[in-house]
């Protein structure tokens, strides 16, 4: 062989190497720029250790649907059922721990019902042969929310034990004045990204998913199973949503019927905003978490500029097609290339 | 005839009041490169699938080295060192070559269920083995979305023979690619017969198996219907038997039906 994978590996500034760094790197620099500007316009709000904390403490539930939202998008699915799996499993907590359930179990309630929901919706679309996951989720959407309102009777439940609150409300200081910090949900969302980068790059399942996502009947020839992995994978996505309803219990303290109601849209957005691809097997854990700053970033710079919410909204629709047009650009360039 | 690698005795696949394969009777040797035609419907490919563990036969059995064998699943014909080369190549256009070569067999560290992959060593064994077999390639981490048809049939040969193959079955291997690529990859078939590795090809070009066939057989309507050593046969007699007529070596048996 004339080109050994050992000099491909040295990193060169020239031609597919700074086209592959911008393809991982990219998505970031769009950050930094964003907060850069935002930085500009509005140094002393924007810069202030109380708005930083804020908009990751903010974001912290959405970045765990999204990063459970991004392992279904890899194989090429959706699960639209993750913001009634958030809301389901915040009130069912929220209730335990007013019922006095010791603290340990309930910090378990909220991820097993989204190990149980995400279960159900990959036994619907593997054993039941259900046609997509739009359909199987979409289900389970409505059950989960119609389950949250039956067993609350439709009424928001407050006042955790304090316990259940920490993931979601504590903030380390290290002695620094109270509103800076580092939020102990910024860690949670660390470790879980950490967590599934090294699931899906470093593990044989892993890479079967993005097998899956990239070609089925490549993954189901080369002994892959294929109904197996999808199953883990919509677990995966039920027991991050369920992680992020004790996030916003803790952080509301309360569990809020109401709540998560669309946010499996947001989480989608954040997603694909970070590159991954829609038809699956494309994209990086570090994109899905640019996804959900830039969504946040640009919430926050908005708000801090007195722009009207109706006008963030128009923004973020703006954003997502900007941000797939890109990567249909992109994609085009690198089949020229 | 040399001791038979693979031979199938009396195999019939009925799917539902179809008879796909009745009474079939086929053997392959070591080092032995087999044609296998017929006409669309004729049954190679439920015969192959039969053979690689897709598809279980409803009569007749399978002999591996002289030992009776069933196959549950295509791992169970793995095990023994059947693969099979799908016409569309079954590669991951989103993965790099070499991931697609191990796909579903990483090496690695064993945790319970799930093995930590060594993508170092994956990497070093992908290019060591795609040396062996003279395959050049850019670098083992391109996406084989990236490749030609024939590099990507190329990897997709590599894969079968990543681990101790001892019968390959290619389906259409030349089918999809462009003219120049096709002496190449039939090439590498010839490189395979020399490694001691069967292979069965299953083929339209009258080209493709003269070129790197010892022997060709023809299935017709689910049946054996003629096979011979490859040059004691001719081109027109092979195309013959696809169209169910025999005894017309010097001209096209469809010329002779009216």
């Amino acid at each position: 062989m004339s080109d050994t994978p050992a000099t491909k590996t040295g990193f060169s500034l020239r031609g597919p190497g700074m086209s592959k760094f911008l393809e991982v790197y990219g998505i970031v620099l769009v950050v930094v720029v964003m907060m850069a500007v935002l930085a500009a316009i509005k140094p002393e709000v924007f810069l202030s250790a109380q708005n930083l904390t804020n908009i990751l403490k903010q974001n912290a539930s959405l970045a765990l649907l999204a990063l459970g939202m991004y392992v279904v998008i890899v194989t090429a699915g959706i699960d639209l059922s993750v913001g009634s799996v958030m809301g389901l499993a915040m009130v069912a907590l929220a209730m335990a721990s007013k019922a006095g359930v010791p603290w340990p179990l309930v910090l378990l309630i909220g991820p097993a019902i989204g190990l149980a929901v995400g279960w159900v919706n990959g036994i619907g679309l593997t054993v039941l042969k259900l046609p997509h996951p739009f359909i199987m989720t979409l289900g389970t959407l409505n059950v989960a929310r119609g389950l949250t309102y039956l067993i609350s009777n439709g009424a928001p439940i407050s006042g955790l034990q304090p316990e259940v609150r920490y993931i979601g409300q504590a903030y380390f200081g290290f002695g620094l004045p109270p509103p800076a910090g580092l939020p102990a949900s910024l860690i949670l969302v660390a470790v879980c990204a950490v967590g599934l980068w090294f699931f899906l790059e470093k593990t044989n399942m892993g890479r079967h998913i993005f097998a899956i996502g990239g070609n089925p009947h490549a993954a189901r020839v080369s002994g892959i199973n294929v109904d197996r992995t999808l199953v883990v994978v919509y677990m995966i996505s039920g027991f991050m949503a369920g992680l992020s309803g004790l996030l916003l219990a803790g952080r509301t303290d309360s569990g809020f019927p109401n709540a998560g109601i669309g946010i499996e849209l947001d989480a989608i957005a954040a997603v694909i905003i970070g590159g991954a691809s829609f038809f699956g097997g494309r994209g990086t854990v570090l994109g899905v978490l640019a996804g959900v700053l830039i969504m946040g970033i640009l919430r926050n710079g908005l708000n801090i500029n007195n722009v009207s919410a109706f006008w963030q909204q128009i923004l973020i629709g703006l954003v997502i097609i900007i941000a797939v047009y890109i990567d249909v650009l992109r994609r085009r360039a690198a089949v020229r290339r | 005839m040399a001791a038979a690698l693979l031979e199938a005795k009396g195999i019939s696949k009925y799917f539902g009041a179809i008879t796909a394969l009745r009474d079939v009777n086929f053997h392959v040797a070591p080092g032995e490169v087999l044609g296998v035609v017929g006409d669309n419907g004729a049954g190679k490919s439920t015969l192959m699938k039969i053979l690689s563990g897709l598809f279980v036969p409803s009569e007749g059995e399978l002999v591996f080295n002289g030992a009776p064998v069933k196959f549950g699943s295509p791992k169970d014909a793995q095990r023994l060192g059947i693969e099979m080369v799908y016409q569309d190549f079954a590669l991951a256009g989103n993965m790099p070559i070499y991931e697609n070569i191990y796909l579903g067999r990483e090496p690695g560290t064993k945790f319970g269920p799930l093995t930590i992959v060594d993508h170092k060593r994956a990497r070093q064994m992908a290019s060591d083995h795609l040396d062996r077999l003279h395959i050049h390639v850019k670098s083992v981490d391109q996406n084989t979305e990236d490749l030609s048809g024939g590099q990507r049939q190329a990897v997709a040969i590599a894969r079968a023979t990543a681990f101790d193959a001892k019968l390959v079955i290619m389906d259409e291997p030349t089918a999809a690619l462009a003219i120049k690529e096709v002496g190449k990859v039939l090439d590498l078939v010839r490189s395979l017969k020399q490694h001691g590795v069967a292979v069965i090809i299953i083929s339209h070009r009258m080209d493709d198996i003269f070129y790197c066939c010892d022997r060709v057989m023809a299935l017709y309507q689910g049946t054996n219907f003629a096979e011979a050593d490859l040059p004691k046969t001719s081109r027109n007699e092979v195309i013959g038997w696809i169209m169910g007529t025999k005894g017309h070596t010097t001209s096209l048996a469809h010329d002779n039906m009216h």
